[in-house]
């Protein structure tokens, strides 16, 4: 070969390697990644973040820019989970039959606008959720306030007295609870209705403004530690220091947040000092993040839980030894060890670990010999075939592709159906599917979501009006769900916990609920990151106290 | 006479850009139906993605009128399709935007990184592809055989994860993932939504290098596939170029071999390489999903998927439409080139 002669030929070719080389090497090399002292950046899938109203927000990542950035009057202590805390209100009263609720303002503090808050903000706040009437609008309303009445029963005595009147003498422990959900923070009046636009009164929509609803999706009005600075859907969110803050200032000037999804990506982000925290590692690359000696990871157990459901329409899954059965067949082990190390734990009871009345007993094992005895005794020997809804994300997939295996060794044929999260979740919602594996986060820091969730079926018609995830399989329970109505008017915190454990040692044994595990939320952490911490539900991971050395 | 044939012309020209626009404005209708009926018949509620998971009853019911999902199937189209002509494309539920605003803002992130992947693409596998051609059967042909094979068959997704390991984690020689550092975010400002061109027209020369270094990885991988793609195409064209007589005349003027391979064989091949080049460009401009999330780079690609798999399909169809017009827009411009290139299209 002529060496010469291509190399005349081929010359634009060497240029073009040459020249791409030499502004690769030369020129453009980054300068050594490292984000500004005063600022947190934060690697997280934020694309469920749709708004910013706390009137509406129900999702996991704006509850944690929410919880930042706005407070409400009381607030989950985060160091013993079963109580609640101050928050804008400096103390409450309840009246000796339970249904006022007298809440008094700490003095003198200021929205991060500089506006005064009062107690009229904190009436007009609940009045606005109430008459939006969004997605979470329910943890007010079922106080019984309505958009006629909500003027009366939410009101604003003086300036730093806010009175709340219920319709039931509820346990106390729950109102409170309640209020520290992400619909109770408290905006600022004033600053929200200079954004409010008219509306004409409809019959769907009784009222002549639209309560700044239209301004509120993007934009901010609140009094936390953190003012949100800017929201870009699917790429940022910014969180700036709120200097009008009365407690103690964050030592952040501030805390952004890039959306990133792919958990290898944010591994290598956070290696790379190009991010501080990581927060969507899956085990593999959390094992890799725990190696390295500059970095650092924490965790907090999440108001999250996993489950496997049976659809009691299907008439082999509603005989009670086959739900039994079922809970014999899942390989707890086997699955906590591998597709759930660092990210969950076995968890085999419906309420929360941390939660008031959280019943702590996985008396569950694989045993397939005990299984196969129960599907004998259930006429069903030869076993039978069952097919299993499963959206196509880890660690889902991995759970039910182990069940699939472990159910076969008792005679028991899965077919998986894998589908896209929504798809799935719509057929569950129709109560179209055999098998189905889902999640199920707390709507607020409380036992009574989960135990209207699991336990509580008022109406199992297919056109009732509540749909809990027992209406959704089918399970038809008048007893227990008189049961859940009862706890929730148990005004003494010790019995109230009691009734909360009988339910869910019932569920253990009979419910078509084989729940799996809780959600362990775990970040990773550059190692000059100090304060960081998670909080048991995503409204108190705290960002006041983090600072960097 | 010369009158009447001129007139004649003008005819011909006029009957051929209406028929033109007849075809765009069918293949739009068609495009809008088909998109829109696919997405109302996928299993998917669509109220979800606004409501959530959690909410009550009565509001998932409410949001279902307002969204008018309770009207037959052809008046939603007829509805939407009337919006569309006004120019009105509807907004987003996940982002809550209208859909033109946030296609405003994700397209040139898109179209950025395919322009960049293009130019490698194009820059390296011509003499790639050329090189091969000439040196047939040699170990260079090989070689460039072997290199366009992998880019054909390797995931991107892992190849894209590699190329991050190795160039920004290891040998931290570019930037990691997205368009900017954070450093840059409330300094720069974008004015086209270009960053490149932006950071030049606002002379910011340190964002300048913090862009360049940001898309040169993701670029060069997009690259390298239509790297791949382009040196192939070449390399059968110029083979059949080479078979040609014209070529065997030039030799026999005794003209240099540079001259015949670039200036007359490469000149030749070149008419068809315009709509493989164009083609894999509009490929690139529909997004690379994955590439887009190894790299987080808020693009079209994104923006759809995520739509989609939302049921957001104002989003989607929004996508759909403006993807079909960048396939009319390079398929116009190919032509136009075409005519440029080979003078016996002009008549």
């Amino acid at each position: 070969m002529n060496m010469g002669r291509i190399n005349t030929r081929f010359r634009p070719l060497f240029a073009g390697a040459a020249m791409s080389l030499l502004l690769v090497a030369g020129g453009f090399a980054p300068a050594s990644a490292a984000t500004p002292a005063d600022t947190l950046v934060q690697a997280w899938a934020i694309d469920d973040t749709i708004t910013l109203d706390p009137a509406e927000s129900f999702e996991l990542s704006p509850a944690e820019f929410i919880g930042n950035a706005y407070d409400m009057l009381v607030r989950l202590d985060i160091d013993d989970t079963t109580k609640v805390k101050p928050g804008i209100a400096e103390s409450w009263e309840i009246s000796d039959d339970g249904l006022t609720y007298t809440f008094k303002l700490k003095p003198g503090i200021k929205f991060a606008s500089g506006n005064p808050i009062t107690a009229e903000d904190v009436a007009w706040s609940f009045e606005r959720v109430v008459k939006l009437d969004k997605s979470p609008a329910f943890i007010l309303t079922q106080f019984g306030l309505t958009g006629d009445n909500v003027a009366e029963k939410a009101k604003a005595v003086d300036d730093t007295t806010f009175v709340f009147t219920v319709d039931k003498p509820y346990a106390p422990s729950f109102v409170l609870n309640c209020l520290t959900a992400t619909v109770g923070a408290v905006l600022d009046k004033k600053l929200v209705m200079e954004h409010a636009q008219a509306t004409t009164p409809s019959d769907d929509y009784k009222y002549d403004t639209d309560f700044g609803y239209a301004w509120m999706k993007t934009n901010y009005a609140g009094s936390g530690p953190f003012k949100i600075r800017d929201w870009r859907a699917n790429e940022l969110v910014v969180l700036e220091r709120n200097d009008n803050y009365y407690g103690e200032k964050p030592a952040l000037a501030r805390v952004i947040y890039r959306h990133v999804k792919e958990s290898a990506t944010q591994r290598l982000m956070l290696e790379a000092g190009d991010v501080d925290v990581a927060r969507n590692l899956e085990p593999g690359d959390l094992e890799a993040v725990q190696k390295n000696t500059e970095l650092a990871s924490t965790s907090a157990p999440k108001g999250t839980v996993y489950y496997i459901s049976l659809n009691q329409k299907n008439e082999n899954l509603a005989k009670p030894e086959v739900r039994e059965a079922f809970k014999y067949l899942v390989d707890y082990d086997a699955i906590g060890a591998t597709l759930l190390k660092g990210i969950g734990e076995i968890h085999q009871t419906y309420q929360v670990k941390g939660v008031l009345g959280a019943l702590e007993s996985n008396p569950y094992t694989f045993d397939v010999a005990k299984a196969k005895e129960l599907l004998e005794k259930a006429g069903l020997k030869d076993g039978f075939s069952v097919t299993f809804d499963v959206r196509n994300t880890q660690p889902v997939t991995g759970i039910a592709e182990s069940f699939q295996q472990t159910a076969a060794q008792a005679g028991v044929k899965v077919e998986i159906i894998p589908g896209d999260g929504k798809q799935t979740l719509t057929k569950y919602r129709a109560r179209n599917h055999d098998m189905y594996i889902g999640q199920w986060g707390m709507d607020y820091w409380d036992p009574n979501t989960n135990a209207d969730a699991f336990t509580s079926n008022p109406d199992n018609s297919d056109d009732a009006a509540v749909k809990s995830l027992a209406w959704r399989n089918a399970w038809d329970i008048p007893e227990l769900t008189k049961q859940v109505q009862a706890a929730l008017l148990e005004r003494d915190n010790d019995k109230r916990a009691e009734l909360y454990q009988k339910l869910q040692q019932e569920a253990l044994e009979t419910s078509p609920f084989v729940m799996i595990f809780q959600q362990i939320e775990v970040a990773g952490v550059r190692g000059n990151v100090k304060g960081y911490r998670l909080g048991p539900s995503f409204d108190s991971n705290p960002l006041a106290p983090v600072s960097k050395e | 006479m010369p009158a009447r044939r001129a007139n004649r012309r003008a005819w011909a020209l006029l009957k051929s850009v209406a028929g033109f626009l007849v075809i765009v404005a069918t293949t739009y209708l068609g495009l809008l139906a088909v998109t829109f009926f696919i997405g109302r018949v996928v299993p998917i509620d669509p109220v979800l993605a606004i409501v959530g998971d959690r909410a009550p009853a009565h509001v998932v019911e409410r949001v279902r009128q307002e969204m008018g999902l309770n009207l037959p199937y052809y008046q939603q189209f007829i509805l939407y399709a009337k919006g569309v002509l006004q120019g009105d494309f509807g907004t987003s539920v996940l982002t809550t935007n209208p859909v033109m605003t946030d296609i405003r803002r994700v397209f040139p992130a898109t179209m950025e990184l395919a322009t960049v992947g293009t130019i490698i693409g194009a820059a390296f596998g011509i003499p790639l592809g050329v090189l091969a051609a000439v040196k047939r059967g040699s170990l260079a042909d090989q070689i460039v055989r072997i290199l366009g094979l992998i880019g054909y068959s390797v995931p991107i997704f892992w190849l894209g994860l590699l190329a991050l390991l190795v160039f920004y984690a290891r040998l931290g020689w570019t930037s990691g993932p997205g368009r900017i550092d954070v450093v840059y975010e409330y300094t720069f400002t974008p004015v086209t939504g270009f960053y490149l061109i932006d950071a030049i027209i606002t002379r910011d020369w340190a964002a300048f290098r913090d862009i360049f270094s940001h898309i040169i990885l993701p670029g060069s991988l997009l690259g390298y596939f239509s790297l791949a793609y382009i040196s192939r195409m070449t390399r059968s064209f110029m083979l059949n170029e080479l078979q040609q007589e014209y070529i065997v005349a030039a030799r026999a003027k005794g003209l240099s071999e540079t001259r015949i391979i670039w200036g007359h064989a490469l000149r030749n091949a070149a008419v068809p390489l315009v709509t493989v080049i164009a083609l894999s460009y509009a490929g690139l401009l529909e997004g690379s999903v994955l590439t887009e999330t190894v790299f987080a780079w808020p693009g079209l690609g994104l923006y759809i998927t995520n739509s989609l798999q939302n049921a957001d399909m104002n989003a989607v169809l929004g996508g759909t439409i403006v993807i079909g017009s960048v396939f009319i827009a390079i398929n116009l411009l190919s032509d136009v080139l075409y005519r440029m290139l080979d003078p016996r299209t002009r008549s």
